[in-house]
């Protein structure tokens, strides 16, 4: 009998010849990763009282949530990281600026075809868009990943997601997960690990997979996985130590096995699919845009660890150049990482951004989880790029957040309203 | 950990995700647990911090806990003395936050059978919650995550698998 890629994985990091779903296996992580909150995992580290991290090198953190520092608990959480980082012998540490934790680990080659990687966010599934299987965790889980270097996990169920077809212009990755998460809703996917698969998929950007992995937290998903391709490799060579023969190797080796078994297989033909949009206040209260066309805004963002990304910020661009957004909006554009945003200067992307009224911030979270830069007042809408419209997710538990891709978020701040991208 | 909890009941809906139980703006602002729990539940029943009593019990519906990873959505619920959470379903990250901090998790279908303000009884050697009007079973939990609920949480088990010793 065929395994499924969580099933391959996970027995080769517990050591053994085969597991199955609803077994518990002792597994050491490749990567743990965490952002700005290291500084209370390292709290919680020192309450275990043991001195050294088990393994510094498995260690990746990345400040990103709300950087810099918005005041001066924030500064003090920082510098507390920093001391952390420094005293544990950590290297790689990135500091503000760097990024958002899910574009910068994967840049700075952290993530491969295989690696298990776990986080202290909830979407850490991202990295499977590499072929990881990749898992988020909470805080004390995270302390106690650092103390022992090793962590439980039950070996998940699998949904396989099949895309058939080919996406129609300004239809994009986002639309097909807000779509399936539509179908599925939010707990479509509760601890089972979720394979994309498809000739949409093989088509697909390294960041629209991204964006695929990204999302399936939104259903419950433990992990997400795009199996490793050469669009991936093209992407990793050059940024992971491994080299192309092992990256080549491990991705056709941890492949899901044709006779795998799945808890459930769901075709799409995303060939006539259309701009997605969700509706305030759940991720699964999705439509087609068309439904929505002609709602006010008053703030529309790009960016976040779902759509930051240079490709991102070019649909936008096409959309919004030579043009100015519209009276009474505010346009908020946060690049994913400092490579992003240092490509989107080349390009000249950010020029046409700020050119036609857009706000540029620094690469990080920004107002996504409502900490700080963009927060909504009562009854204000923002149309977001972002991976949740919980209520009172971007400050007021009055104010109201729509979902979209980068193409209908740009073309609705240039409309006012919410706009259809394919009309514009 | 108690074999039997008896508690009063605050009862909830579906999909309520980690925003609600405590919102975002403070998980990197707040550091005290009790702090935490002055918002607990903030966005989603205002009158639950009020009125709240040690050893009260929450019910809900599907995929309780959903969205974020944050850790103080379980944290802020055991600083204010809920006793238990008995949902139909649980989000995973949510499952094993509580569990890592010996808050008491139950999946059953209680919420079809009891309403806010009335009593409901867990028995944990038993399997069951009893509501006013039914009776739930519910399976025993891996020996792995009993273990860790034992101990009274992940950090005293960590220091015991590790064989190092409390700071208390």
């Amino acid at each position: 009998m065929g395994n499924t890629f969580a099933e391959k994985v996970l027995a080769r990091k517990a050591g053994l010849e085969s597991v199955v779903p609803g077994q518990i296996v002792t597994v050491r992580p490749d990567k743990l990763l965490t952002h700005d909150n290291t500084s209370a995992i390292a709290a919680k580290f020192r309450e275990i009282g043991v001195a050294k991290v088990a393994n510094p090198k498995m260690h990746v953190i990345v400040f990103d949530h709300v950087t810099p520092a918005a005041n001066e608990t924030y500064a003090i959480s920082h510098k507390a990281t920093r001391a952390f980082v420094a005293e544990q012998g950590i290297e790689a540490f990135y500091d503000i600026g760097e990024g958002i934790c899910h574009q910068v680990l994967p840049e700075k080659g952290h993530a491969w075809p295989s690696a298990v990687i776990v986080g202290s966010d909830s979407h850490t599934p991202t990295h499977g868009a590499f072929g990881a299987f990749a898992a988020g965790i909470g805080r004390t889980e995270a302390a106690a990943v650092t103390a022992t270097g090793s962590i439980w996990l039950r070996v998940p169920e699998t949904l396989r997601i099949v895309l058939h077809g080919a996406l129609p212009p300004r239809v994009s990755a986002k639309d097909v997960i807000l779509r399936i998460i539509g179908d599925l809703r939010a707990d479509g996917a509760d601890y089972c690990s979720v394979e994309f698969a498809g000739e949409a998929i093989r088509a697909m950007s390294v960041a629209g997979r991204m964006v695929l992995c990204n999302m399936a937290a939104e259903m419950g998903a433990k992990n997400a996985v795009v199996e490793a391709d050469e669009t991936t490799l093209d992407w990793l060579v050059g940024r992971t130590s491994w080299d192309a023969e092992t990256l080549r190797r491990w991705a056709a080796e941890f492949r899901a096995d044709p006779d795998a078994t799945y808890a459930r297989v769901i075709e799409y033909n995303v060939s006539d699919l259309a701009p997605q949009v969700a509706k305030p206040h759940t991720v699964d209260n999705v439509v087609p845009v068309t439904e929505v066309v002609g709602t006010k805004i008053d703030q529309a963002l790009i960016g976040t660890c779902t759509n930051g990304r240079l490709e991102d910020l070019e649909a936008a661009a096409d959309i919004l150049r030579g043009k100015h957004i519209a009276p009474g909006v505010r346009l908020l554009v946060l690049p994913a990482s400092r490579e992003t945003l240092l490509a989107a200067i080349e390009r000249g992307v950010i020029a046409d951004l700020v050119a036609a009224g857009a706000t540029l911030l620094n690469p990080g979270c920004g107002p996504c989880l409502g900490a700080h830069e963009g927060c909504m007042a009562p009854g204000e809408v923002t149309i977001s790029t972002a991976n949740r419209n919980f209520k009172g997710r971007m400050g007021s538990k009055e104010a109201f957040t729509y979902l979209a891709s980068p193409a209908t978020v740009a073309a609705s701040a240039l409309a006012g309203v919410i706009a259809d991208p394919r009309e514009v | 950990m108690k074999n039997t909890i008896t508690g009063r009941v605050w009862k909830y809906g579906d999909d309520i995700n980690t925003d609600v139980i405590f919102p975002g703006k403070y998980t990197y602002s707040l550091t005290d647990p009790a702090e935490m729990a002055k918002h607990a539940l903030e966005d989603l029943d205002p009158a639950f911090v009020t009125n709240v009593r040690p050893g009260d019990i929450i019910v809900a519906g599907k995929n309780w806990g959903c969205g974020s990873s944050r850790e103080q959505a379980v944290v802020c619920l055991k600083e204010i003395g809920v006793g238990a959470i008995v949902a139909r379903s649980f989000a995973r990250i949510y499952f094993r936050n509580a569990i890592n901090y010996a808050l008491p998790i139950v999946t059953c279908d209680a919420v079809d059978s009891v309403e806010s303000g009335e009593e409901i009884t867990l028995d944990f050697t038993a399997g069951t919650v009893t509501t006013p009007r039914a009776t739930y079973t519910f399976p025993p939990f891996p020996p792995e995550v009993m273990a860790i609920l034992e101990a009274g949480g992940l950090i005293p088990y960590t220091q015991q698998a590790l064989g190092v010793k409390s700071k208390e």
